[in-house]
């Protein structure tokens, strides 16, 4: 009964390549896209989430382009974020093909651009992304942090979240800044506090070195997907392997 | 202007590229378009009725483009394809907005309850109903040929139909509560989840629909 609980391979794309750093730093060349995303989708992946790092301006449309070549040839959810900063940003991504847009830097300095794309678009495509850290100079645990990870903002994660939510936010992709590109598995107690707090899904991210970190997103992190990259790109794991052993420890899967 | 084989409705709400895609896919050689032209719908010889957003915006962008009598039309006398909203706008009532829908179908569209919304563990369940959940087959149909009982199709919505005449349902799904999934009516088949998001259950459903002669 319900829903599965779903895997979502990463891709970081920068300059039309897919790339995976570490801690959101050292970038290294992961493959083309399109193939990228057709192995996972052969794999079984419920869904992919295309993220643009793209620096410089010039290159930012090769995500679109990016994006109509994919959803010409796979047929499951795509997300795309990264550079979201206008509500034209989220049409021209919809209309590529992206099924959800995911605003995460903009979604703070201008939380209006997320009321206004949800309730023009629906808040189904409309994903937020937080980014959050665990300080000790705040009353609360987890701080928001923008601009892949490098600014604070001094907002509680928490309430944050439940704030996106209120303006329309449909999902939450949550990036805990401590555990990205560090294999040590989700962080829990912040996916666990933030999903407890909203009624919409949690996407968990950030962390995950191996296939029980999958399976403890869900049941100590209460998410209801989890997303990973680099254990995907780099053929340690299928996507098939692990919706395997996510059944095998209990999980509904697809 | 030569017949359309597949003519999917557009009335501006959202991206309609996947479903003419997925279609594009599974008939390479069919002639598929995204239309918002009342007599291009009219001539075609299958229509699909596609949606996202909210039932009022779609309800008031469908009459801005004159396209209300097109769809009703079309549920009338050919193969017709409703997809989420698509389905939900096919009833008489919809909660979300408490706006009248097209009343092809008797039956109220309902927002899921937050007093029932957990498991039989007692866990949360979410509102968007969003992810890949099974759907039981209830009645043999030519649009699940192939297609397995209980396959999962993606679903993204937080209201769902509730036909007043249990006959029309096709399929259910449970979250928590068994609810419509699918309807099926003579020339009409209407689908709550996303084929065109749905791998290959969904395609499957769209080759089907595509060869289907009700």
């Amino acid at each position: 009964m319900g829903c599965a609980k779903r895997i979502i391979p990463c891709l970081d794309v920068t300059d039309g390549r897919v790339v995976k750093g570490v801690n959101f730093l050292e970038l290294r060349d992961a493959g083309d896209p399109v193939e990228i995303a057709q192995r996972y989708n052969d794999q079984g992946a419920d869904e992919l989430t295309f993220l643009d790092i793209t620096a410089s301006s010039d290159n930012r449309d090769l995500i679109l382009h990016i994006i109509e070549r994919v959803a010409e040839q796979i047929f499951i959810p795509l997300t795309v974020g990264g550079g979201v900063r206008k509500v034209e940003d989220v049409r021209r991504l919809l209309n590529a093909g992206a099924d959800k847009v995911s605003i995460n830097t903009t979604a703070v300095l201008n939380p209006q651009v997320v009321e206004d794309a949800a309730s023009r678009f629906g808040s189904q495509c409309i994903v937020v992304a937080i980014d959050a850290k665990k300080v000790d100079n705040q009353p609360f645990e987890w701080e928001v942090f923008t601009h892949g990870g490098r600014n604070p903002t001094g907002l509680d994660a928490v309430k944050w979240a439940q704030k996106m939510v209120s303006l329309g936010a449909g999902e939450l992709l949550v990036t805990s800044m401590d555990r990205d590109g560090t294999k040590i598995g989700f962080n829990n107690p912040l996916n666990k506090a933030i999903s407890e707090a909203v009624d919409v899904p949690l996407i968990a991210s950030g962390g995950v070195g191996n296939l029980q970190h999958l399976v403890d997103g869900v049941t100590l992190g209460g998410a209801d997907a989890v997303l990973a990259a680099s254990i995907f790109h780099y053929g340690e794991f299928t996507v098939q392997q692990a919706k395997d052993y996510m059944r095998e420890h209990g999980l509904e899967v697809r | 202007m030569s017949r359309l084989q597949v003519a999917i409705v557009d009335y501006g709400m959202g991206n309609l590229r996947s479903v003419a895609n997925a279609f594009k896919a599974v008939a390479p050689s069919i002639s598929v378009a995204v239309t918002s032209d009342p007599e291009q719908i009219a001539q075609a010889e299958r229509v699909v009725f596609p949606g996202q957003g909210a039932m009022p915006d779609c309800i008031r962008e469908l009459d801005a483009r004159h396209l209300r009598q097109a769809v009703v039309d079309a549920t009338q006398q050919k193969p017709f394809l409703g997809i989420c909203i698509g389905l939900q706008m096919l009833f008489e009532h919809s909660e979300e907005g408490d706006v009248p829908g097209l009343g092809v179908y008797q039956g109220e569209v309902k927002r899921f309850p937050a007093d029932k919304m957990h498991d039989e563990q007692g866990a949360k369940l979410k509102v968007p109903h969003m992810g890949w959940s099974q759907v039981h087959q209830t009645q043999a149909h030519a649009l699940w040929s192939e297609i397995p009982d209980l396959a999962r199709f993606y679903y993204v919505h937080s209201y769902y139909v509730a036909p007043e005449e249990a006959a029309l349902t096709a399929a259910t799904t449970a979250y928590p509560f068994d609810y419509t999934g699918a309807i099926a009516r003579d020339n009409v088949f209407a689908v709550q989840f996303h084929p065109e998001k749905s791998a290959n259950a969904g395609l499957q459903l769209l080759r089907n629909f595509v060869n289907w002669k009700p």
